[in-house]
């Protein structure tokens, strides 16, 4: 790749990593705290295209040394290996400018096994009806908590819609520490009035109350808390897709 | 890479220099028009991406292909930034700290340089992809091999962000931060010395870089970040294809029958720190979420992971030569894995 190449593909990724930081792209990827460091790589990746292109255009116009020792021997297809991995930079390129692919979804959901943890306490709930709360506050209280602080309560949760095997409907959302790699999913199970015809991957806002039926994940035998669903509402996806308030 | 003009070789950079040269003859082939023009590549390869997005879209539509993808995405997305840093300090370390500030800072035996550069790794803040592109630019500096291998495996496990994520993620044990923090530096300090006492030059090669001297500094400054941008961000997509690869075929039930023995357990989670290429500032908390693994063996998920995983290994080899790679990730590997069962024995 000649320097007026490697400007351009610097540039590409610049202006990707900026767009994607700008918009809420970014976010089906890495944590939200990224994101001033995303601006700022991308900032710098495109000064460094300017700079190629700048010192390109004004640098001293030598013709290039045909390098007369060596020329030779070395001219097989093995010399030429080390610049090219930098054509690899355009896969991502292309995966985040023209496919973006979406965040981990019901796929990803239902091959790992749930990822709740115990809680570190249980902080009193505010006294909304219906109460909102997260996948992971509920589903910790539900089995942790033995549900004491949840009972007769109209409880909202929002998540996307997974169905196992058997066509079981689970509602999941996946919980992210620093990029979608180390996303695990946390799952409740869903049961009562749940809608006749579910796609899997809709985002569903599930109004209901506290049940103490539980189930134990075939993908590792984490415990997943029931829900006894009194309504289901299809939402749009959130704007951060993941859920990192947990782990701190 | 076509203008550059190589400044005469010393000798013992010759081998590396032979690259460039060829680099350069690629060039000097562009402007005869001899073979394919890069820039006219590149720019068909884009407008052929734009213009069969449709189908590639349709092809990448099933659900194990999009979680690939958004992996994929992802792991580079979040190492970008810290290769930007890492590239950026090395580039500044390349063009503005003259050698003899090495040579002042770092004792002159480097038996003694390796562990003052193994806890000068502390201050670099970030995760693995910026330690690698900052030690590369150490050895060009002059700074013993050693003591900068010290610093590239002990940086991304003992700097303050990766040891508070730690002691996040591990509420309940202290202990935890206290044992991945004397192991880490402990396999860091043991890997410089064994380098320095078995390691041979020949393994350890230089890739091939343009020759900056002799262009401004602000020419050499952008010039270098320009290449190991490029340079490292190649490794890095390599290394991201097989981490998203991996993440999107191991499957997760081999790994609760391996919890149930000591021994096993520890390997299982060796190698799956070396599979996932986790973020050294995030597997803490995949750590803690490994909940029915012993402590020691989680311990040496998080020694291993930051020292030699599959992105890492792409970028090492990129950077200091595949001779290299080959024989320090194994070594690497089961040192981490020794130490982390031997600390963990006595602090866990």
């Amino acid at each position: 790749m000649n320097r007026k190449a490697q400007a351009v593909v610097l540039f590409l990724v610049g202006v990707a990593m900026l767009r994607a930081g700008c918009t809420d792209l970014y976010l089906r990827y890495v944590k939200a705290g990224l994101r001033p460091l995303l601006l700022a790589s991308g900032g710098v990746l495109v000064v460094a295209a300017a700079a190629t292109v700048w010192y390109e255009l004004r640098g001293p116009k030598t013709p290039p040394d045909p390098d007369p020792e060596g020329g030779s021997h070395e001219h097989g297809g093995h010399a030429h290996r080390e610049p090219r991995v930098s054509w690899l930079l355009v896969l991502p390129l292309f995966a985040l400018i023209l496919v973006a692919p979406p965040a981990l979804g019901s796929y990803s959901a239902m091959h790992t096994g749930t990822a709740l943890q115990r809680p570190w306490g249980f902080p009193d709930l505010p006294a909304k009806d219906p109460l909102p709360l997260s996948v992971a506050d509920y589903a910790g209280r539900a089995v942790y908590d033995h549900g004491h602080s949840l009972r007769d309560r109209r409880i909202k949760i929002t998540g996307f819609l997974a169905l196992d095997r058997d066509g079981a409907p689970y509602l999941v959302r996946m919980a992210l520490n620093c990029c979608a790699a180390d996303a695990q999913p946390v799952k409740i199970g869903l049961t009562g009035r749940i809608p006749p015809v579910v796609q899997p991957d809709t985002w569903l806002e599930v109004t209901g109350t506290y049940t103490a039926k539980q189930t134990k994940d075939p993908l590792g035998g984490g415990p997943i808390p029931f829900i006894e669903v009194s309504r289901a509402r299809p939402v749009a996806t959130p704007r951060d897709p993941y859920d990192e308030s947990w782990n701190g | 890479m076509a203008t550059v003009k190589a400044a005469p070789p010393p000798a013992d950079r010759r081998a590396a220099d032979a690259r460039q040269g060829a680099d350069d003859r690629q060039g000097a082939d562009d402007r005869r028009g001899g073979r394919l023009d890069s820039s006219l590549v590149l720019t068909m390869l884009l407008v052929l991406a734009v213009a069969a997005q449709g189908p590639v879209r349709r092809a990448l539509s099933a659900p194990v292909m999009q979680s690939w993808m958004t992996v994929f995405v992802a792991v580079v997305v979040q190492a970008l930034p810290f290769l930007v840093l890492g590239v950026l300090l090395s580039a500044l370390i390349a063009v503005f700290v003259p050698p003899s500030f090495f040579a002042r800072a770092l004792p002159r035996r480097p038996a003694l340089a390796v562990p003052v550069a193994g806890a000068a790794g502390a201050v670099l803040p970030g995760c693995e992809c910026a330690s690698v592109p900052v030690a590369g630019a150490l050895v060009r500096r002059g700074v013993a091999p050693a003591a900068a291998l010290a610093f590239l495996l002990s940086a991304p496990a003992i700097n303050p962000i990766v040891l508070t994520a730690t002691a996040v993620a591990f509420p309940g044990e202290p202990r935890m931060v206290l044992a991945r923090f004397v192991a880490s530096l402990l396999v860091a300090c043991v890997m410089g010395w064994l380098w320095q006492r078995v390691g041979r030059a020949d393994w350890l090669r230089p890739p091939a870089r343009p020759a900056f001297d002799g262009h401004g500094k602000g020419a050499a400054f952008w010039g270098s970040v320009r290449h190991d941008v490029m340079h490292a961000g190649g490794f890095l997509v390599v290394g991201a294809m097989a981490a998203a690869t991996l993440k999107a075929m191991v499957p997760a039930r081999w790994l609760h029958t391996a919890a149930d023995d000591p021994v096993v357990s520890i390997l299982a989670l060796a190698v799956l720190a070396v599979l996932l290429s986790i973020c050294s500032e995030a597997d803490a908390f995949v750590a803690a979420s490994l909940s029915q693994f012993s402590l020691t063996a989680r311990l040496t998920f998080l020694v291993v992971g930051p020292m030699i995983d599959l992105k890492l290994f792409a970028m090492q080899a990129g950077t200091f030569g595949r001779a290299f790679a080959l024989r320090f990730a194994p070594a690497t590997f089961t040192l981490a894995v020794l130490v982390s069962a031997l600390v963990g024995a006595v602090l866990l």
